[in-house]
């Protein structure tokens, strides 16, 4: 049996191993962790590699949770040269444990202030924001009668019970922005206040930041609080959904790039990290979000409200990220004990 | 040659030393692929995030943590009522299977095997799809939520039915006909031939079964959390401390807790084998079903019902694969199978796949037919032969996120000699290989433990080494389970995600975790046309086995029959 069996092993694990290794002759090769969407996947790379043709771009995607994890476990021993597009409390909390590496790409000083790192040199650079928001299926709203909420306080009306979903904010970092922007915008006391009448319209917190949405859309829910970039996804498969921002004031987190302490490309990394705060980067940028890091450049995606920017809360990240455990002990004590679903 | 020129008395324990070095050698691939990693991880537990030793601390935090006790009590009463629900439902499937003259035996013992063919989105969807909020027979839920407990169990119930019901096809496979006879001559009613007899045979089986579905069940946090809502389990708090929080001191701890029921199961085991005694004798003749209708007939049906819900989930996920937008738009269409559109490894991934679970099925099989035996019947174990079972039975207790957590952890570390593995391939493979250990483990030694010992004793007696016999006798004789177990390992690796979405590298990453992004990104028909493609290769490898079943079994199963 194992004369049989050994050749066969032999032979996928030379397969595994030879494969990566033969087109990495003249270009480096830079492992790129990332959590941006699939869909922006191949335009950032071909953008990147035309700009930057010593390079070339090789994609570990995940959601955020799953690569923080993944970077943070291998801290030891890293094998991604940088970060392309990850939450930038991912990076502030990697920031912490010392494993991001110092760089000020070129040109990183024309970046809004609060959207790059307060270091000296920088330890990441913001690419673009995104920001909570209400996924409104229009057809469920319609047969059970909801309004259309334009706020956060709108979603505590009575006529909203069991009709809101969120991501539970301990499993997810959308979970964790939401409930960071409501602590911003109203003041410790009156977001907790908010939290404990929101938990009665709640019909479920859910472990991942995308499901609220895709379930709205879906019409499993009639809303969902989630981020705004993965609503577009849905309503281009015809979903009916509106994505709502609400006017009184969003929390928002940015995805950044940041270098990886230890990393075995260093110097090719550091080029990647120079195009990611270009111009022309930003512009690719701005055709998926509403608000890139560098002032000036136009977003050319569509269905964003003009005065978009000034639902932003204004939020120091570092003070946030620092916060984030006892938030979190805080919202779990109130909010996770309670375990039957609600109907 | 040696064996020739040594005396009688020195060749037995040079053989021995022989199949013990095997045994150590096993012992040795586990320690490299599962304690070890685990090890690492586990000590965490007891550090702080900074590694300073803390002692119970982390322990003391989350018994202190509000919904522990509720989401304990949740894992335990859903875990025990699947296990209720699946094991009598596997067990009258199973002895259907091999104990009554029902016709279609070949397809319903494939449609058995149809919920771990897929990735587990595909029931979850499915479920979604017709109990859910906007779905097709939600009104059979009386106005309750599939999301929560009930949803939790429906699923789990699916999910682990053909894990029980290969065991227990396994265990009722082989009876000796004279016992019946001799029961019948002595009298013996049919319901006290029923508990004498056949239940007998079976129960290292229906412990076995048992076992694997309760811990399954308290394992798994995809069904969970997926369609579990906010209705807590143990397995979720895993998920929570590791991706949520990033505190896999927090995350260790929930491991280990979660390593409690191996331990149980661990006891069990040791009660149930000294319970046994084998069951297959050489002499032994086997038991062929006279067609009975009274016996017959309810059996037909109930496999006739389980295969429908089976079938029928499997059905409504192809649909939902094939739909644009479910549930407003519903026109049929095949673009959700353009996998590049959704996803840059698009159809590549299916290929990777497909090269993982060959690998673990091939090598897997190889080496855990091999322990099996070793343990059962070469080397007479000692404490060498229960650390081996032990550790055998530990990886189904092991959540899949600890170990890929586990995996970066140790092969990852910069003094692992074993670091080259690391995003490449083969670390997929290896853990491919002990993720399913226990299952592939149980099958085996369920196989073998039916098989007299006295195949070993007349082999001895005739001076044939005892790998002569195990190459001759018994891997023939159990030829069938072999494949069972490759066919198992292969499926398994092909829809598994939990632990490799930590562990591929760019180019390798798999058509399961590809599921998953697809699903997360919105893409719900897509995520169903990737796991509709997982089943149709695995569907595929699983009629391919049944086909050359019957050239299998003319080929090394005639010796049974009379």
């Amino acid at each position: 049996m194992f004369r049989r069996t050994l050749p066969a092993a032999a032979f996928a694990l030379s397969c595994a191993i030879a494969a990566p290794a033969a087109e990495a002759q003249q270009r480096t090769r830079l492992t790129v962790y990332t959590a941006l969407e699939n869909e922006q996947l191949a335009p950032f790379k071909r953008a990147a590699e035309a700009a930057v043709p010593s390079i070339e771009i090789a994609w570990v995607r995940d959601s955020t949770g799953i690569i923080t994890a993944r970077l943070i476990a291998e801290r030891q021993n890293p094998r991604a040269d940088i970060v392309w597009g990850l939450s930038v409390f991912s990076l502030l909390q990697m920031e912490a444990q010392d494993m991001l590496e110092p760089y000020t790409p070129r040109g990183a000083e024309a970046l809004r202030s609060n959207f790059r790192s307060d270091r000296s040199p920088m330890t990441w650079t913001g690419m673009d924001a995104f920001v909570s928001a209400i996924c409104f299926n229009t057809v469920v709203a319609q047969q059970r009668n909801l309004p259309r909420p334009s706020t956060w306080a709108d979603l505590l009306k009575p006529a909203y019970r069991g009709q809101i979903v969120m991501p539970n904010p301990a499993s997810s970092g959308t979970g964790f922005l939401t409930v960071a922007g409501w602590l911003g915008a109203q003041g410790n006391d009156a977001a907790w206040t908010y939290m404990t009448q929101l938990h009665e319209n709640m019909q479920v917190y859910t472990h991942s930041g995308s499901a609220p949405c895709n379930n709205a859309a879906r019409g499993e829910y009639g809303m969902g609080i989630s981020f705004d970039m993965r609503a577009v996804t849905l309503r281009n498969q015809g979903a009916p959904i509106e994505i709502i921002v609400p006017t009184d004031g969003v929390g928002f987190d940015l995805e950044a790039t940041a270098l990886i302490r230890g990393g075995r490309n260093a110097e090719a990394a550091k080029r990647l990290a120079d195009f990611a705060v270009s111009r022309q980067a930003m512009e690719l940028y701005g055709r998926y979000y509403a608000l890139v890091a560098l002032p000036g450049v136009q977003p050319a995606v569509q269905n964003y409200p003009a005065e978009f920017e000034q639902r932003l809360v204004s939020q120091n990240f570092r003070d946030v990220a620092l916060r984030r455990d006892a938030i979190l002990r805080e919202w779990s004590s109130r909010f996770d004990a309670k375990s039957a679903p609600r109907n | 040659m040696s064996d020739l020129a040594l005396p009688v008395r020195v060749q037995v324990p040079l053989e021995q030393r022989l199949l013990r070095l095997g045994l150590l050698l096993a012992l040795a691939v586990l320690l490299l692929g599962l304690v070890l990693p685990l090890g690492t991880l586990l000590l965490r537990a007891f550090e702080d995030a900074d590694g300073h030793f803390v002692g119970l601390a982390n322990f003391v935090a989350y018994v202190a943590t509000p919904s522990l006790r509720i989401a304990a009590w949740n894992s335990l009463w859903t875990a025990a009522l699947t296990t209720i629900i699946v094991v009598p439902l596997a067990f009258g499937f199973a002895y259907a299977l091999t104990r009554s003259c029902i016709p279609g035996k070949g397809i319903f013992r494939a449609v058995m095997l149809l919920p771990v063919l897929a990735p587990s989105l595909l029931p979850a969807l499915a479920l979604i799809y017709l109990f859910g909020n906007q779905g097709m027979l939600r009104v059979l839920l009386f106005g309750e939520s599939i999301y929560g407990p009930a949803g939790i169990v429906a699923a789990q119930v699916f999910y682990c039915f053909p894990h029980a019901a290969l065991i227990l096809a396994v265990a009722l496979s082989t009876a000796d006909a004279r016992l019946y006879e001799a029961a019948e001559v002595l009298k013996a009613g049919r319901a006290r031939i029923f508990a004498t007899v056949t239940l007998p045979v079976a129960r290292y089986g229906l412990v076995s079964a048992s076992v694997v579905v309760f811990t399954l069940v308290v394992t798994d946090f995809g069904i969970p959390k997926v369609i579990g809502g906010q209705f807590p389990v143990l397995a979720t708090d895993v998920y929570k401390q590791v991706v949520g929080l990033q505190n896999f001191n927090m995350g260790a701890v929930v491991g280990l807790v979660l390593l409690l029921p191996a331990i149980g199961a661990f006891l069990l085991d040791r009660w149930a084998d000294g319970q046994r005694a084998g069951t297959l004798s050489g002499r032994a003749v086997p038991y062929v079903p006279k067609p009975r209708r009274a016996r017959d007939l309810p059996l037909l049906a109930l496999c006739l019902l389980v295969s429908t819900a089976l079938v029928g989930i499997v059905g409504v996920a192809i649909w939902g694969s094939l739909v644009t937008f479910w549930p407003y738009n519903l026109t049929l269409t095949l673009n959700n199978y353009d996998f590049d559109r959704f996803d840059t490894a698009g159809w590549s991934a299916l290929w990777t796949s497909v090269r993982i679970a060959l690998a673990a099925a091939v090598c897997g099989t190889a080496l855990v037919f091999t322990t099996a035996w070793l343990l059962e019947r070469g080397a007479p174990g000692g404490k060498l032969g229960h650390a081996v079972r032990f550790i055998a039975g530990l990886p189904l207790a092991v959540p899949g996120l600890v170990l890929g957590l586990a995996f970066i952890l140790f092969f990852n570390h910069p003094a692992n000699p074993f670091g080259f593995l690391y995003g490449t391939l083969a670390i997929l493979v290896l853990n491919g290989m002990v993720h399913f250990y226990t299952v592939m483990h149980l099958t085996a030694a369920t196989a073998i433990r039916q098989l007299d010992p006295e195949f070993e004793a007349v082999g001895a007696s005739l001076k044939v080494p005892a790998v002569v016999t195990f190459g001759r006798v018994t891997v023939p004789i159990c030829l069938p389970a072999i494949l069972d177990i490759a066919v198992y390992a292969f499926v398994n690796v092909m829809t598994t995600v939990s632990a490799v979405i930590f562990l591929y590298g760019p180019d390798t990453k798999p058509a399961s975790v590809a599921v998953v992004h697809m699903d997360e990104a919105g893409q719900a028909s897509a995520a169903a046309a990737m796991a509709v493609t997982i089943l149709a290769v695995t569907c595929s490898v699983k009629l391919l086995q049944l086909a050359s079943g019957g050239l299998v079994e003319r080929l090394t199963q005639r010796w049974r029959r009379r």
